[in-house]
């Protein structure tokens, strides 16, 4: 069931930001990739964001926007066992892994691929 | 003096012929199509993340292994140019996942390697993912103090 979920909510947020692409087309994918995770990022404050990954699964999590509720997620995590500093360390608690594998593999295509045309 | 009224009229009436002729966005196609290729992304990422959860010791230890596995797939789809034509056919359907940010870096990366490694490949990798990173980052502090305050209360 949590597969139909995965589908459906994940297939929703995207198709959100689709429309209000047609409806602002001044708008780059840049703005709404930060508006999405921003948004992601706010809503997890009282865990709201978790809860949905919670129903939705990947669906919730594979958006941008959970990219963005990771952050938070870490930075609560931390703020409870460190204290103040948690804010700053947590926030690549969860998104670190990502982001490192992101520079890792985006390195090694452009050594390898070349680009089509 | 009529004539040149004429004329104008005309040139409006082109331009209204050409507002109404010029293909517009078909929004219920367009909005269709992201969410079959969005939720087909999350559906495969569905798989990831359960394979995870049984076995990493923590969901959110699981979270962050989807999210690379997901960022590596991206990155080797875009390699052998198949991720373009994703993004062709879903447009944010393909650029919300995280496999779409993953995209977004190694096609930077890859298109501004002729520029050189240091101020081509890696400046131009962050072109998206350096925005999101910071107001991600950004919101991530102000919402968790506001939470770690409300939470310690006066």
């Amino acid at each position: 069931m949590i597969y139909f979920w995965a589908f459906v909510v994940g297939g929703l947020i995207c198709a959100a930001a689709e429309l209000v692409m047609i409806r602002f087309p001044r708008l780059t994918p840049g703005h709404l990739l930060v508006g999405l995770t921003v948004t992601g990022a706010v809503l997890n404050g009282f865990g709201w964001y978790d809860a949905l990954i919670k129903f939705a699964g990947a669906g919730a999590l594979i958006p941008v926007s959970g990219f963005g509720a990771s952050i938070t997620r870490g930075v609560l995590q931390e703020t409870q066992k460190l204290g103040w500093e948690g804010l700053f360390t947590g926030t690549l608690e969860f998104v670190g892994l990502g982001i490192a594998a992101g520079v890792l593999f985006a390195t090694l295509a452009a050594l390898v691929a070349v680009p089509r045309g | 003096m009529d004539r040149n009224r004429i004329d104008i009229d005309g040139a409006k009436d082109y331009q209204r012929l050409v507002q109404q002729l010029a293909p517009k966005p078909n929004v219920a196609r367009l909005t269709a199509r992201a969410f079959l290729v969005g939720g087909t992304i999350c559906f495969l990422g569905q798989f990831v993340f359960d394979w995870f959860r049984f076995r990493q010791p923590t969901e959110g230890e699981a979270i962050a292994a989807t999210l690379a596995t997901m960022i590596l797939l991206g990155v080797v789809l875009t390699a052998f140019g198949i991720y373009d034509d994703i993004g062709q056919l879903g447009g944010m359907g393909a650029a919300v996942p995280i496999t779409g940010f993953a995209n977004a870096m190694a096609s930077a990366a890859m298109d501004f390697r002729r520029e050189g490694f240091v101020l081509g490949m890696a400046a131009k990798m962050f072109i998206i993912a350096g925005p999101v990173i910071v107001f991600g980052i950004l919101a991530g502090i102000l919402t968790g103090l506001l939470a770690w305050l409300a939470k310690a209360g006066p």
